[in-house]
């Protein structure tokens, strides 16, 4: 059974599930894996319609994972009226839009039982703020329980619902949040023999500086 | 407790009384034991917390990271090829079909081309890493089974051929960094291919001693069948996959589903289960080792001669277009596959391993409520986990 | 029969053992260190630096151009450029490194220094035992340690090498007729010999 296209996917689960928002994100690769985002609120019962709809039965779970999307700037060229040399024309003007950051979950979805391909659903949090929720999708496929635990031990998304959400690769009394892309790692230092770039800059805070000699064999611990 | 001697008076009278402190349920106490991260049978550093009711396991909880090297901020800070060697160490028994599933990910991102020489080095090397994967998973499955490490040394044997053959094309014999994209680093000489040959006719004699070693045994099969069963609903929504989903009678094998690389090109069967238990996830694995064998050989045969390299492809600055893709291979252990997400630039933006034995490990509290303590280690030997997977 | 399965195992067991006496590929033993098993060409441990004729400062392929260091994955070589420029084996004014650091203990050799060296310059080697009493500064290899000489090289990986040298031999050849058509005006033919500083 081939799978239907995204455009018809949205279509009928917007009318299954009354209110809810989808998005197609169009992927601008050779891969062509677009994917549909989907609003927080009815997450679940869009969820549940995609794996319970006959013609879809998308019952497998593949890969649950988060994305960090700092704050970014697009240039985007706009078609102006302004006006040049006392006559009124159209100009390119590059606008800048700026987009808030925040933090994204993309599941990737199959059918074992028609053995047809992949959907890819999103879920944004409003901000990076470190108590960023979002619905959990764990009721719904099971394979989400240890893979929604890691994202919330190395982003932290909180899932709401989710039935045992604690740190899972990072030990329990661990802080911070280390795949963010503002993470800083800790200052625990160690003696390095070839250090260069950001650990070459760390290594001169730690070791008495010597600016006439730059080499890594100059370099000796300060005690 | 009285001096007096109690006089019995015989039993239809008067029933015994133990005293208090021999009473032998001791009511709502679990006993709550490490089977720790240093083990010599849990395959790598993980750490299972099991509540005992006597040898009955009331509650089983997985804890791991302590191998977490966070491989996918490794993968953020470096370049496309030289995150290649990195995916070598994630399951560091399979390191080419991890680069393979690597390599395919990549190759869907940007919309590269594999010549056909090296689509079907791709599909040797993968089959021979499945050989020795599943040789080795059941040597170690027996050894944990006390077996004292004769099944282990016999796979081993013949593991070790194996590992001679990747030494001699790549270099290294666990940590390859064989493929890359848009083809295979080096060719294979003529040579090479005898050799591979000559050990695909010899691999079925072997198959047969190890199957009359270990399959019919009686101790085996008393530890295996019935033991940590597996119902197919629970495995295709916990995202099971690999010859532990097959073992519970779905029929999902990414290489028939999706038909990546050159696998339609190749007729093998996809052996299924019945009761999903240890005895059928042994079965699996000695079962697909022969399918191997039979796509090894049709492989050999239709290999032709060619380049192993796309030329279009840049060793050095390689930015692949702004999108993201999810490349997925059927690895020895289940379903391997890269997400990338690329912002146009010399590293990826996000880098994420679907990690096969992470996922797999989501039903081992399923499987062992109930059993003893003694079925954990075999149900957890018959998972197949490689922590270097489940912590990247 | 009950025990019928574990008799055939032990049958199995049984022909392993006293087939190990007679036939060869059931004795696997090496008896490492008096024997040691034979390495194939293509086999990789750590990489090294090539230098021609005898003299190690002088006929040093390396140019210092950092593109090894900038691709190493996990950044285990450490290049400081010389400030001046010493005539190579060719007679050439080239950059040198003046400090070549690989520390073995984060190598992890992968060769991609190799692939990407557009000079020959850095090969891999096949020494494995290199084991040392202290860890931090003993596995560090400096340039002195890194250097060895072509004929080295063609001793432990004869087919690459040959390659090697034949293709530095074409691109020697092909600069020769473009110089001598510089001196008559005409623009020299950019290959790889040519010293640009990346």
């Amino acid at each position: 059974m081939t799978l239907e296209s995204l455009e018809q996917i949205k279509g009928r689960a917007q009318a299954a599930v009354p209110g809810a928002k989808i998005d197609i994100i169009p992927n601008t690769g050779p891969s062509q894996q677009s994917s549909l985002l989907i609003d927080n609120e009815h997450a679940l019962a869009v969820a549940r319609f995609l794996r319970i709809d006959p013609a879809l039965q998308l019952d497998f779970c593949s890969n649950v994972t988060g994305v960090d999307w700092l704050e970014r700037t697009l240039k985007k060229k706009v078609k102006v009226k302004k006006v040049v040399d006392g006559e009124e024309r159209e100009v390119d003007e590059t606008t800048e839009e700026k987009i808030p950051g925040y933090l994204e979950a993309v599941y990737h979805l199959y059918s074992m039982t028609h053995k047809h391909g992949l959907v890819v659903i999103r879920m944004r949090t409003a901000d990076r703020a470190d108590d960023a929720r979002l619905p959990s999708l764990t009721p719904i496929w099971r394979s989400a329980e240890f893979q929604e635990r890691e994202i919330f031990d190395l982003y932290g998304i909180r899932f709401d619902g989710h039935p045992d959400l604690r740190r899972i690769l990072m030990w329990d009394e661990f802080q911070d949040y280390p795949m963010r892309k503002d993470y800083r790692e800790p200052d625990d230092y160690e003696y390095e023999p070839t250090p260069h770039d950001a650990v070459l800059a760390r290594a001169r805070e730690h070791y008495a500086p010597r600016p006439h000699l730059d080499g890594a064999e100059n370099i000796t611990p300060q005690q | 407790m009285s001096a007096t001697i109690q006089t019995l008076a015989p039993a239809a009278e008067q029933p015994r009384q133990l005293p208090p402190q021999m009473t032998s349920r001791l009511e709502g106490e679990l006993l709550e034991v490490s089977m720790g991260p240093q083990h010599p049978s849990t395959h790598g550093v993980f750490r299972m917390n099991v509540a005992l009711e006597g040898e009955i396991v009331r509650k089983l909880k997985p804890v791991f990271g302590y191998l977490h090297r966070n491989h996918e901020k490794i993968g953020e800070n470096t370049s496309y090829l030289g995150s290649m060697p990195y995916t070598d160490r994630l399951d560091y028994f399979c390191s080419m079909t991890n680069n393979w599933a690597y390599a395919l990910s990549v190759e869907k991102l940007a919309g590269i081309a594999v010549p056909a020489r090296a689509e079907y080095l791709r599909v040797i090397l993968a089959e021979l890493t499945r050989l020795q994967n599943h040789a080795s998973l059941l040597g170690f499955l027996l050894s944990d089974m006390d077996a004292w490490g004769t099944p282990l040394m016999y796979a081993f044997r013949e593991r070790e051929k194996i590992l001679d053959l990747f030494e001699s094309l790549s270099g290294s014999r666990m940590m390859c960094d064989y493929m890359r994209f848009g083809g295979c680093r080096v060719d294979a000489g003529p040579d090479w291919m005898e050799r591979a040959k000559k050990l695909v006719d010899a691999f079925p004699r072997f198959l047969d001693e190890f199957e009359a070693l270990i399959l019919s045994n009686e101790v085996v099969i008393a530890r295996t069948q019935e033991v940590g069963k597996l119902s197919a609903n629970l495995a295709i929504n916990a995202g099971i996959t690999g010859p532990m989903l097959r073992a519970c009678g779905v029929n999902y094998d990414v290489r028939k589903v999706d038909g990546y690389g050159f696998y339609p090109r190749f007729k093998f069967r996809v052996p299924l289960g019945e009761h999903g238990d240890t005895y059928d996830r042994l079965m699996m694995r000695a079962l697909e080792m022969r399918e191997s064998v039979g796509i090894l050989k049709q492989a050999f045969e239709q290999v032709p001669v060619g380049p192993v390299m796309n030329p279009k492809v840049k060793i050095r600055a390689f930015r692949p277009p702004a999108g993201e893709a999810y490349g997925r291979i059927e690895a020895p252990k289940g379903e391997l596959g890269f997400y990338l997400i690329s912002n146009g630039g010399t590293n990826p933006y996000r880098y994420r391993v679907r990690p096969t034995s992470f996922i797999n490990l989501t039903v081992l509290e399923d499987l062992c409520l109930g059993h003893t303590v003694a079925d954990v280690m075999v149900i957890l030997g018959s998972v197949d986990i490689v922590m270097g997977e489940v912590d990247r | 029969m009950i025990g019928a399965g574990i008799l055939s195992g032990m049958a199995v067991t049984l022909r392993n053992f006293v087939g190990s006496y007679f036939e060869k590929e059931r004795l696997i033993t090496v008896q490492y260190p008096e024997e040691r098993s034979p390495l194939p060409e293509n086999y990789r441990n750590f990489p090294f630096l090539i230098y021609d004729t005898d003299d190690p400062e002088a006929g040093l392929r390396c140019v210092a151009c950092k593109i090894c260091e900038k691709e190493c994955p996990p950044q285990c070589i450490y290049i400081i450029k010389s400030e001046d420029k010493k005539p190579d084996y060719m007679g050439k004014p080239q950059f040198y490194p003046a400090v070549f650091d690989i520390d073995i203990s984060v190598c992890m050799s992968c060769q991609i220094c190799v692939e990407v060296c557009p000079f020959e310059a850095i090969k891999m080697d096949k020494v494995y035992e290199l084991s040392r009493r202290e860890r931090f500064d003993a596995l560090l290899q400096r340039k002195r340690e890194l250097s060895k000489s072509n004929t080295y090289y063609h001793s432990i990986c004869p087919t690459e090498a040959a390659e090697v040298d034949a293709k530095l031999a074409e691109a020697a050849a092909k600069k020769k007729p473009a110089s001598a058509a510089s001196a008559a005006g005409a623009a020299p033919a950019t290959s790889q010999g040519s010293a640009t500083s990346v």
